[in-house]
């Protein structure tokens, strides 16, 4: 199968792929994110990172999930999710499409901000907050883009950090999402 | 166990007087989650339901019984016999099928049933029983995950835990199942949910919020096809089970006269019209006709109906119809733009946007676009189809015994196929004046489909004929289903055409992997004798001076009738469009 021109074919849809952000919204049902994850892994699509919260509406989930693919599987990824009975409705968007962000939270040892001047430097220029400080540990909590978290973790590492975690992506988008009407209707029922 | 539920039997029967009282009086009754379930299929018209018995649901198979005079419970010989013959009930009747099963291996046993439906849009509901909450994820004895296993396979399903959910889920789940593009739905409940007690009131579901079962037709879209067809010079029509589903035969047929356009069938569509109509031009697909494969690329309007370009149907998408603009008439929105791209999307309900476009349709005849159809119909004839139907040779064809039926049956039958050459032999010979008579599992290719799929098809449409064209392979996959067609004496007619191969996968074997016929051989038993087994008529038939006299005789039987046909051993189904090429590359031979 791995011959070259199939490679060369494979190098153009590489060249399509870029990052979508799909925003499902849903009643919210226990079984529901089994059924969403299990059309990413019948097309094995990866899910870069996946958010689930409650949505402008009350009572209505929106899941955010994030991949990286051609158009064209993210029009038919939703086109199937949109499908599911409790799934009201979903989109999908570039990255220029939306205003995203993502938060991640560090712990590190309380004596290197004493230490360690650069540190402070970092979280200084990170735009970062500290979240709290004991005498073991300080807890650094900074929300951005992701190459902005990329960095700071850069930055950060050779110090040592004790523990990092960081969210899905959570996103809302510049154009008015279609749903709002939608969402409306339910709110008046 | 059993104790559990004697001791609730005694509390049921104390207040069972009180509660036929009730029942008069208002509309809540207060009852067991068990005898709801048999309420609310009462009240959504089930008359009939498949399935088997165990731990978990046995609550509600003790109200099965004291319901036995309203609601027939079939005991099928194994769970997958029951979603097969709940699936071919479906099919034949338009009906929502129902299959039940208890918790654990009978719940899996499923599986294949709900795949199945799922992927051939059929109308099911499944009722399983499941451990009792408390034990929920305590890997108690039969508990499997059935919600987390069908999920992927059905098109709605839901755990119910709590007795008072039961009619409001049960009424969803119908719903559901048959509304919009129809499919299989799995509703898992637990035991304590069929033991305690609900306050019960049935209202039909007509409506999920979050869920459009049909989406509006836009007019729009209805103009910009009227219109491409109106100025088309070659416009060709696929059709498939949505018409079927959607009940536009009728459309269907009007559009075809009125336009002239010729028309082909998906094996899913297969008896959406009349096969002998001037204007059915055949199958398409791997083992379709010659023409509406080949023309595929000549025509200049492609209008598929209730089709949903399936990778069987379209060989090669890089070389698919590259010529034609496509109008793609569907109801499931996710179906556009899936494999083909569509010029013109018209969604909706077929018979509604079939309604719509034809007074915009302006007359026509198509007549030189319609020989090319002839012309290549009489190629196929004379390489394929004549030595399939009329052979000289002396082994027996399928071809052949397929004809005889059509002959014996006058085209009414309906014929429930397995899967595998005779199948695809079925599929192009049989001839049908009537819709929803061809039963067959297309999407998912399910060998041992079609014998419990011709039980439940013979329950949903009694006043049929009902014919099973089996593969020997196929049919020792739920043989044991021939136990129900002997205790219910159900009038089934059984083919078996005995090739003593999986003829299929030896045709790709000779065909792709050069003669290497790898577990394709099979050593069969004596077929006759087990039918004998069962009591049930039989005969087989090895020499072509005896098959029309035993195929009259079968069609003629009022009781349930076995037919062994051993055909050629190596025979091959042509034409044939080899996987992952174009249609236009369709070998005749
Ligand atoms: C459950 C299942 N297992 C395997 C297959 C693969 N398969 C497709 S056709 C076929 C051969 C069928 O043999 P038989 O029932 O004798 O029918 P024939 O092709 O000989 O008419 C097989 C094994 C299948 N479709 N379904
Ligand atoms: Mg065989």
């Amino acid at each position: 199968m791995v011959n070259g021109s199939n490679r060369c074919s494979q190098t153009i849809i590489d060249m399509e792929r870029q990052w979508y952000t799909i925003s499902v919204y849903s009643e919210n049902n226990v079984g529901l994110l089994n059924r969403i994850s299990g059309i990413f892994l019948k097309r094995h699509i990866n899910i870069e990172s996946l958010n689930v919260s409650k949505s402008e509406i009350e009572h209505v989930s929106k899941f955010t999930i994030v991949i990286y693919s051609t158009e064209d599987w993210a029009r038919k990824i939703v086109g199937q999710i949109e499908k599911q009975i409790e799934v009201i409705k979903a989109f999908y968007h570039t990255d220029d499409e939306t205003i995203y962000q993502e938060s991640a939270i560090f712990k590190i040892a309380s004596h290197l901000l004493f230490d360690e001047r650069q540190i402070q430097n970092i979280i200084k220029e990170s735009n970062s907050q500290i979240v709290t400080v004991s005498r073991d540990f300080f807890v650094l909590a900074k929300t951005g883009r992701r190459h902005e978290i990329d960095e700071m973790h850069d930055a950060l590492e050779p110090f040592g950090i004790m523990q990092f975690v960081r969210s899905g992506r959570i996103a809302v988008t510049k154009a008015t999402m279609p749903i709002t009407n939608i969402l409306e209707e339910f709110h008046n029922q | 166990m059993i104790m559990g539920i004697s001791s609730i039997k005694v509390e049921r029967m104390n207040t069972e007087t009180l509660r036929k009282e009730e029942r008069k009086t208002s509309k809540t009754i207060r009852i067991s989650g068990a005898e709801a379930i048999i309420h609310c299929l009462l009240a959504e018209g089930v008359d009939l339901i498949y399935g088997y018995p165990g731990g978990a649901i046995m609550p509600v198979y003790d109200e099965l019984y004291k319901f036995q005079d309203k609601l027939t419970h079939i005991l099928t010989r194994h769970e997958q016999g029951a979603t097969h013959a709940a699936q071919g009930y479906a099919r034949v009747s338009g009906k929502v099928g129902v299959a039940m099963a208890t918790s654990g291996p009978g719940a899996t046993n499923l599986v294949t049933g709900l795949a199945d439906a799922q992927i051939d849009s059929t109308p099911m509901v499944c009722i399983t029983g499941q451990v009792p909450r408390h034990l929920l994820g305590s890997d108690a004895f039969q508990e499997t995950d059935i919600v987390g296993i069908s999920t992927p396979v059905t098109k709605w399903n839901y755990q119910v835990t709590n007795a008072s959910e039961i009619p409001e889920i049960l009424a969803k789940a119908f719903y559901i199942a048959r509304s919009g593009r129809p499919g299989p739905v799995l509703v898992d409940i637990t035991k304590n949910a069929q033991f305690d007690e609900l306050d019960f009131s049935y209202e039909k579901c007509t409506g999920v919020r979050s869920y459009k079962p049909v989406p509006e037709p836009d007019l729009k879209s209805i103009e910009a096809a009227a219109e491409l067809i109106n100025n088309a010079k070659k416009p060709y029509i696929v059709f498939g089970q949505g018409v079927i589903l959607g009940e536009a035969e009728e459309q269907l047929k009007a559009l075809v006269e009125k336009a002239g356009i010729p028309a082909a069938w998906t094996i899913l569509g297969l008896s959406a019209m009349d096969t002998e109509h001037p204007l059915n031009v055949g199958m398409v697909g791997m083992h379709g006709n010659y023409g509406p494969n080949v023309l595929t690329n000549e025509c200049d309007v492609l209008i598929a109906i209730g089709m949903r370009f399936d990778d069987r149907v379209t060989g090669s998408l890089d070389t698919y119809a590259k010529q034609a603009k496509v109008i793609h008439f569907e109801i499931d929105p996710a179906e556009i733009n899936k494999n083909v791209s569509a010029d013109v999307a018209v969604l909706g309900d077929a018979k509604r946007t079939l309604e719509l476009i034809l007074p915009l349709i302006t007359k026509n005849e198509h007549k030189e676009w319609r020989a090319e159809f002839a012309k290549k119909y009489q190629i196929e004839y004379d390489t394929v189809i004549k030595k399939d139907i009329e052979p000289t040779k002396e082994g027996l064809t399928m071809g052949e015994v397929i004809e005889q039926i059509n002959k014996a049956s006058g085209h009414k039958a309906v014929v429930v196929t397995d899967v595998g050459q005779h199948q695809m032999i079925a599929c192009r010979y049989a001839k049908f004046k009537e819709s929803k008579s061809n039963i067959t599992s297309g999407g998912l290719g399910t060998m041992g489909f079609a014998l419990p799929a011709a039980i439940g098809a013979k329950m949903g449409a009694m006043d049929r004929e009902v014919v099973a064209i089996i593969g020997d392979g196929g049919y020792q996959m739920t043989i044991q289903e021939l136990g129900v067609i002997f205790q219910h004496n159900v009038p089934v007619k059984i083919v078996v055409l005995n090739n003593d191969h999986l003829g299929m996968v030896r045709q790709w074997q000779e065909l792709f992997f050069e003669s290497r016929y790898a577990s394709t051989v099979m050593t069969n038993p004596d077929f006759v004798k087990i039918a004998e087994g069962y009591h049930i008529k039989s005969r087989r038939v090895v020499e072509r001076s005896d098959l029309k006299d035993a195929v009259v005789e079968m069609i003629a039987s009022k009781d349930p009738y076995f037919l062994e046909v051993r055909v050629e051993k190596e025979d091959n189904v042509f034409p044939m469009i080899p996987s992952g090429a174009s249609v236009s590359d369709i070998r005749l031979k």
